[in-house]
């Protein structure tokens, strides 16, 4: 065994002798179970400290450690977005925060801590929603990993990512890691159904016959905040809110003679908050950055596709392919999609005709509509009447050239989505 | 680095630009467009470029609420069809499954939704409380208690209430057409 005095394809000052000792063990050599793009030595190096840049979305209990993780295995240009700033109750676990910082932006906090302990990382922080940025910004990352608690920004954010995704959804005990190579393997959408629900109670129940204290909860969040707070939009970061709604559904739980309600449960239910548990965190957040390490390293096999850990009874992981669901509004978009080039003369009249006629279309009934407003609409009969005008208008007027119009039909599984060009 | 470029059967299909529409707006684009509904309801889209907002009224042909037409209110979110619409009756009515504010108990809004389920299915669901007002499951307490013992004057105070009476104190909304 070699032990090399300098340090390969990441000569920054501040590495030192050895200072990759034990990840170059890796990368120095092939191994049985390497790939065989695999380039061992000086260039996978440089590739992974000098040029591969990686975004980590969340810094919250697993992006936290994710960040930690990835800084250590020699990624130096991490780029990390979180909207959130922290709270003390994220201090047991969200390691890089300390009491002095609470109120302060995760994200700024996370990247200034991870830079000061570890010499030669770069940590770009954004400060704000997952939703601010556009295509140009998430298409300059080779590698993407989510660390989100939540289903809509983990909807949003698979159906954004053009390159390669790793989400990763810890509740509790249990904890899911994926790779996701978009259009390549199953993405977050195709396994929307295996969510579980998140827990709601009948409405007449939690009215009538409330036995929980989460019933008497519910009630004060979703009968009684609209009936005395009006059109107010109840923010369940706000203390005052959530202590309103505990207060009443603490009066209330009195009269039914539950016991039960207290602020943290009142938290919880309405923000179905899951506890978050460290140790969860830490293994998710460890295989998530192992395969980063290996798609971007190609130093072993990576994932395929999806790694869950159950630790309510015990230790217990499973790893399967999750397949690609038919029809997946999100990544067989490939399959059902397609380019149309037209006369800007053509009406949108026409335009439907020729979904009908074209051999390999044959949609019958189509509805159109723009991202930004409907086309023409088959149903309902108010809508039909409005979009009936733009039958004879010229589709160049509505649709821009290259833009996108997504077709509906009965015919169709899910929808058609059509980019259309003129000549 | 692993090649996606190159894992895909199509390059062209990589250098595609991805749609910009959401997947909860395709989705109600879908259920619209594809909405198979009876004469007895009719939706209004107050701004027919929204999709996500819009009222349904239904006027039952048959049964206890006949000749009146009542008006709901539908809110979808972008996380649609992972979470249900929010559907909220616009107008004061007495019923069983339907409190003052206009809180509605559907099953298929709250604990029973399913992303398979989709408007046409809520909607058809609404109707039916109006052709079956199921005292088992009440929002409207005494209406219930009233419908369970004493369906006469259960059936009376129903079209009390839709003329825009006054029952026990509460003056309904006139829902008569």
């Amino acid at each position: 065994m070699t032990t090399k005095t300098d340090v390969n394809g990441a000569a920054t000052s501040s590495d030192w002798q050895d200072r990759y000792y034990h990840v170059d063990q890796i990368l120095d050599r092939p191994g049985p179970r390497t790939d065989p793009s695999f380039l061992a030595g000086d260039e996978v190096k440089d590739f992974l400290r000098n040029k591969c840049k990686i975004l980590v979305i969340g810094a919250g209990g697993l992006g936290c450690e994710i960040l930690a993780n990835l800084a250590l295995t020699g990624f130096k240009d991490i780029h990390l977005i979180d909207m959130d700033t922290i709270d003390i109750s994220n201090l047991n676990r969200q390691f890089l925060f300390r009491p002095a910082d609470v109120g302060r932006p995760k994200a700024i906090v996370a990247a200034e801590h991870v830079m000061k302990r570890v010499p030669g990382v770069k940590v770009t922080p954004y400060y704000g929603k997952i939703q601010d940025k556009g295509d140009d910004y998430y298409l300059q990352f080779n590698l993407v990993i989510c660390g989100l608690d939540s289903v809509e920004a983990r909807r949003w954010i698979n159906a954004t990512l053009v390159n390669l995704v790793d989400p990763a959804n810890p509740e509790s005990f249990k904890g899911q890691a994926r790779v996701i190579l978009p259009t390549v393997s199953s993405c977050y959408e195709c396994s929307l159904d295996m969510l579980n629900k998140p827990t709601t109670f009948p409405i007449c129940t939690i009215a009538n016959t409330p036995h929980l204290p989460e019933h008497r909860i519910e009630c004060a969040s979703v009968l009684e905040w609209p009936r005395t707070r009006g059109d107010e939009k109840l923010d369940t970061d706000d203390p005052e809110h959530i202590g309103w709604l505990y207060s009443i559904a603490v009066a209330r739980a009195k009269e039914f003679k539950i016991e039960g309600v207290t602020w943290s449960l009142t938290q919880g239910v309405v923000k179905n908050v899951i506890p978050a548990i460290a140790s969860t965190n830490a293994i998710i957040a460890a295989s998530c950055c192992n395969e980063a390490f290996k798609i971007a390293t190609s130093s072993a096999a990576y994932l395929n596709n999806y790694f869950m850990l159950i630790g309510t009874e015990g230790v217990y992981s499973y790893t399967f392919e999750h397949e690609k669901r038919d029809h997946c509004p999100v990544c067989e978009g490939e399959a059902l999609e397609m380019s149309i080039m037209i006369s800007r003369d053509w009406t949108v009249e026409q335009l439907i005709e020729l979904l009908t006629e074209k051999q390999n279309i044959q949609i019958k009934k189509a509805s159109l509509a723009t991202p930004e407003k409907p086309i023409y609409f088959q149903q309902p009969p108010q809508l039909e009447e409005a979009t009936r005008p733009n039958l004879e208008k010229r589709v160049s007027e509505l649709v821009p050239d290259g833009g996108e119009v997504v077709v509906t039909a009965s015919t169709l599984p899910f929808s058609l989505s059509l980019i259309i060009t003129y000549e | 680095m692993i090649k996606i470029w190159s894992m895909k059967k199509n390059e062209d299909a990589a250098t595609k630009k991805r749609p910009k529409t959401s997947a909860a707006q395709i989705r109600v684009q879908k259920d619209l467009t594809e909405l198979d509904l009876p004469p007895t309801m009719k939706t209004d889209f107050p701004d027919p470029t929204d999709l996500l907002n819009f009222v349904l009224t239904i006027t039952p042909d048959e049964g206890m609420y006949k000749g009146g037409a009542f008006s709901f209110s539908f809110t979808i979110n972008t996380n649609y069809p992972h979470e249900p619409p929010k559907v909220k009756c616009m107008q004061t009515i007495y019923h069983p499954n339907v409190d003052l504010e206009g809180n509605v108990c559907l099953n298929i809004l709250r604990e029973d939704w399913k992303p398979v389920l989709n408007l046409n299915s809520v909607m058809v669901g609404l109707q039916y409380l109006f052709l079956e007002p199921n005292a088992d499951d009440p929002l409207n307490k005494e209406a219930a208690e009233e419908l369970r013992k004493n369906r006469e004057q259960f059936l009376y105070n129903v079209k009390t209430s839709m003329r825009g009476g006054n029952i026990k104190g509460v003056t309904y909304d006139k829902v008569f057409v």
